[in-house]
């Protein structure tokens, strides 16, 4: 009998070592006259077992992490071919608590098919999604979406079938579907795991909101630093033209959509919807006025739905499982599930799906078990290098955009930084300030100039250089960013800023009384 | 002859004109020159402009915007730190400067021999196995350690003789 390895290719198991570890196996197996095969699967998203093996077992898949090619040998002798026991065994992966306890629906098959299998795809509950839209049509689908209470998962949180209904009600012949796959926020990476593991996902999601919404004609915007997923997305829209799941007259439904990825170039701003259609026009990066909304006027001047990945993404099991299925999901205006990425100084990070309403804490500790280090955890980053430090005195709070709201917070796109107390508050402070100098687009003064000031005066603060007349400065710079930035760059860059002031006043020098003067 | 006249400029033409009529065409154009050269040379300004239908200003205007594109040829092997929060949670600094010494450059700065770069980048996407750099276009390292790195540039270095 041939026994099925799985060894990832995705490319965090990648740069721990997965294809040395893959070659070593085969090479192994050899060796020892046992019939195997590999398949390279996604990631299953314990990022700190990568490379993450595992063998197919009558009871299930077993699970041997981190593995490194001088492991190998050692795992034969354990007959972890028929999976034995062996010091880097986790039993069941299923029952690793970590994936156990999580409610993968965006995320059902990644990692456990093999990516680029249309075959694979389809007997795992692929395409239902869109035959389920084909004949429910476009105003059904939009009408789907809506009731489903999905919202934007690239940031802003919008309201998805709003969007949906916005484009679908511009008239025009042409209009275009571009899912931004920019994906730069730091501690983020769910669009990648997604166009890496589970590419014809994302596919049919933009299918089926190319029907929706009345576009024939799909982008993916992606960013340059994920050369993996483009191999993968451009292998994996090739076989779905093949067979006929795009192109002209999809499945004879009548419907036609074509698509194509196009690489971005590392500005972080283009991450910005209409920063991204700028440059997606073959333009300098720079942030459009609103309105027009993309969705009367985009891409070369038509009507364009622009969706993150994870948005498009979860498109597909909402059609195929109704909206109530994903709406029950959730708490508050917050519905269904959020990949969240427990990422930086954490003991076990890695990719967890799990309904809205999961306590920070709950995610930091009972996920990750704390930090890396053994040290303290002193404080998160939520939501990309625009989102606030979070203290420990506020992990209970709950994952919903409304509650983070309140304490002035975001969840982005579901990025969590975990910094034990080594960290200088001050610095992160001083590197929210430099990476939006770096990244602005320069359009307007507040975030261009604003920021290389901002820079200056944290450098002054930390030198104790009139500290108290600086900090109050920064108050103030911070103020002016928020009221005067055309975009969210320069408007919440104060975020990380001021959370670090505000909650860890004493990296800047400053008693917590300091703080609270100099801001009256 | 400087490596900036060897460039192959039948390659570049071939590239422009693949994507004379692709909507937005300009940075396919680009990425499709520097996949090729490593670089986008300033004489290749030019022709990317006629092609296109553009100005030389729009198109420097471009490429000058973009951090990916570079307009000198790059170093054999380009190291590519990332310098965002997950990896600085995990001790990136101390990287950086660790691999700032190794080398011998500082950022944006190619070694005399042309044999290594260094260059920023914020995020690799790999956060969860930070800290994290990339070896030339797609060649991700997470975990990495300075005796980790310190192998890599001698492995590196072997491959070169
Ligand atoms: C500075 C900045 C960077 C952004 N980066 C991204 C990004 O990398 N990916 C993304 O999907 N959205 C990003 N956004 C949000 C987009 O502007 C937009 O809201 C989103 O793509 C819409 O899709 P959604 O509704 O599905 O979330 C960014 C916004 C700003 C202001
Ligand atoms: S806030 Fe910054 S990034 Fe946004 S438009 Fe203004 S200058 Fe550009
Ligand atoms: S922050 Fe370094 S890989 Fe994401």
């Amino acid at each position: 009998m041939t026994i099925k390895i799985y060894v990832p290719q995705d490319s965090a198991s990648l740069s721990v070592g997965a294809n040395e570890v893959a070659v070593e196996i085969e090479q192994e197996a050899h060796r020892r006259n046992e019939k195997i095969t590999i398949v390279r699967n996604g990631s299953r998203g314990l990022l700190w077992l990568e490379p993450l093996v595992e063998v197919e077992t009558p009871d299930g898949r077993v699970a041997y992490g981190p593995v490194e090619p001088s492991d190998v040998a050692g795992l034969f002798d354990a007959g972890f071919v028929s999976g034995g026991k062996h010091v880097l065994g986790h039993g069941l992966t299923e029952n690793i608590p970590f994936l156990a306890k999580q409610e993968r629906l965006t995320f059902a098959r990644v990692g456990i098919t093999s990516p680029l299998s249309i075959e694979d795809y389809i007997d795992h509950e692929g395409y239902r999604g869109l035959e389920r839209a084909i004949s429910l049509g476009s105003e059904g689908i939009v009408a789907e979406i809506g009731a489903s209470g999905l919202r934007g998962r690239g940031g802003a949180a919008g309201r998805t079938g709003k969007k949906w209904q916005e484009v679908r009600a511009s008239v025009s012949d042409v209009k275009y579907v571009v899912c931004n796959a920019d994906e730069g926020d730091s501690g983020t990476y769910s669009d990648r795991m997604i166009m890496e593991g589970d590419p014809f996902v994302l596919i049919e999601g933009m299918t089926i909101a190319g029907i929706g919404v009345g576009a024939a004609q799909g982008y993916i915007y992606l960013r340059s630093e994920y050369p993996h997923a483009f191999d993968v997305l451009n292998a994996a829209i090739k076989i779905a033209y093949e067979k006929g799941y795009l192109g002209n007259n999809i499945r004879g439904s009548g419907f036609s959509f074509d698509l194509e990825v196009r690489r971005a170039a590392g500005a972080y701003i283009c991450g910005e919807q209409t920063s991204l259609l700028e440059s997606l026009e073959g333009k300098r990066g720079l942030v459009r006025y609103r309105p027009p909304q993309p969705a009367v006027s985009g891409f070369m001047g038509k009507p364009t739905l622009v969706n993150n990945v994870i948005s498009l993404a979860t498109v597909p099991i909402i059609l195929d499982k109704g909206s109530a299925y994903y709406k029950d999901y959730g708490m508050g205006r917050s519905r269904g599930t959020l990949p969240i990425q427990l990422t930086g100084n954490v003991k076990q990070g890695g990719l967890i799906e799990r309904a809205f309403g999961v306590t920070l804490r709950e995610i930091i500790f009972e996920y990750g078990l704390g930090t890396k280090s053994g040290r303290s955890v002193r404080a998160v980053q939520v939501g990309g290098p625009l989102g606030a430090y979070i203290p420990e005195s506020q992990f209970d709070v709950p994952l919903d955009y409304e509650k983070f709201s309140d304490i002035s917070a975001v969840l982005g796109h579901g990025g969590i930084v975990v910094f034990d107390d080594t960290v200088d508050m001050a610095q992160q402070a001083r590197y929210a300030m430099e990476f939006c100098a770096i990244e602005s687009c320069g359009k307007c003064t507040p975030c261009r100039i604003g920021s290389q000031r901002g820079v200056e005066v944290i450098d002054k603060i930390i030198a104790n250089n009139s500290r108290p007349r600086q900090i109050h400065l920064l108050r103030d710079l911070c103020t002016t960013m928020i009221d005067g930035s055309l975009c969210a760059m320069g408007g919440m860059t104060p975020f990380p800023v001021l959370s670090a002031l505000n909650h860890f006043p004493e990296d800047f020098g400053a008693a917590a009384g300091d703080a609270k003067v100099a801001n009256l | 002859m400087t490596a900036q006249q060897d460039w192959d400029r039948q390659a570049v033409q071939k590239v422009i004109e693949h994507h004379q009529h692709t909507p937005g065409g300009l940075l396919p154009v680009l990425h499709g020159i520097q996949d090729i050269l490593g670089y986008v040379p300033d004489e290749a300004v030019e022709a990317i402009a006629d092609g296109l239908n553009l100005s030389r200003a729009e198109v420097h205007g471009v490429i000058s915007f973009y951090h990916y594109f570079r307009t000198s040829p790059p170093a054999k092997h380009t190291v590519h730190v990332c310098r965002a929060e997950a990896c600085q949670s995990m001790k990136a600094n101390d990287l950086v400067v660790h691999i700032k010494n190794r080398l011998g450059l500082d950022f944006h700065e190619v070694s005399e021999s042309g044999m290594f770069g260094l260059e920023p980048i914020y995020c690799l996407g790999n956060c969860s196995c930070a800290p994290a750099i990339m070896i030339d276009r797609d060649e991700i390292h997470g975990r990495m350690t300075e005796d980790k790195f310190d192998s890599l540039v001698a492995r590196l270095q072997g491959e070169g003789k």
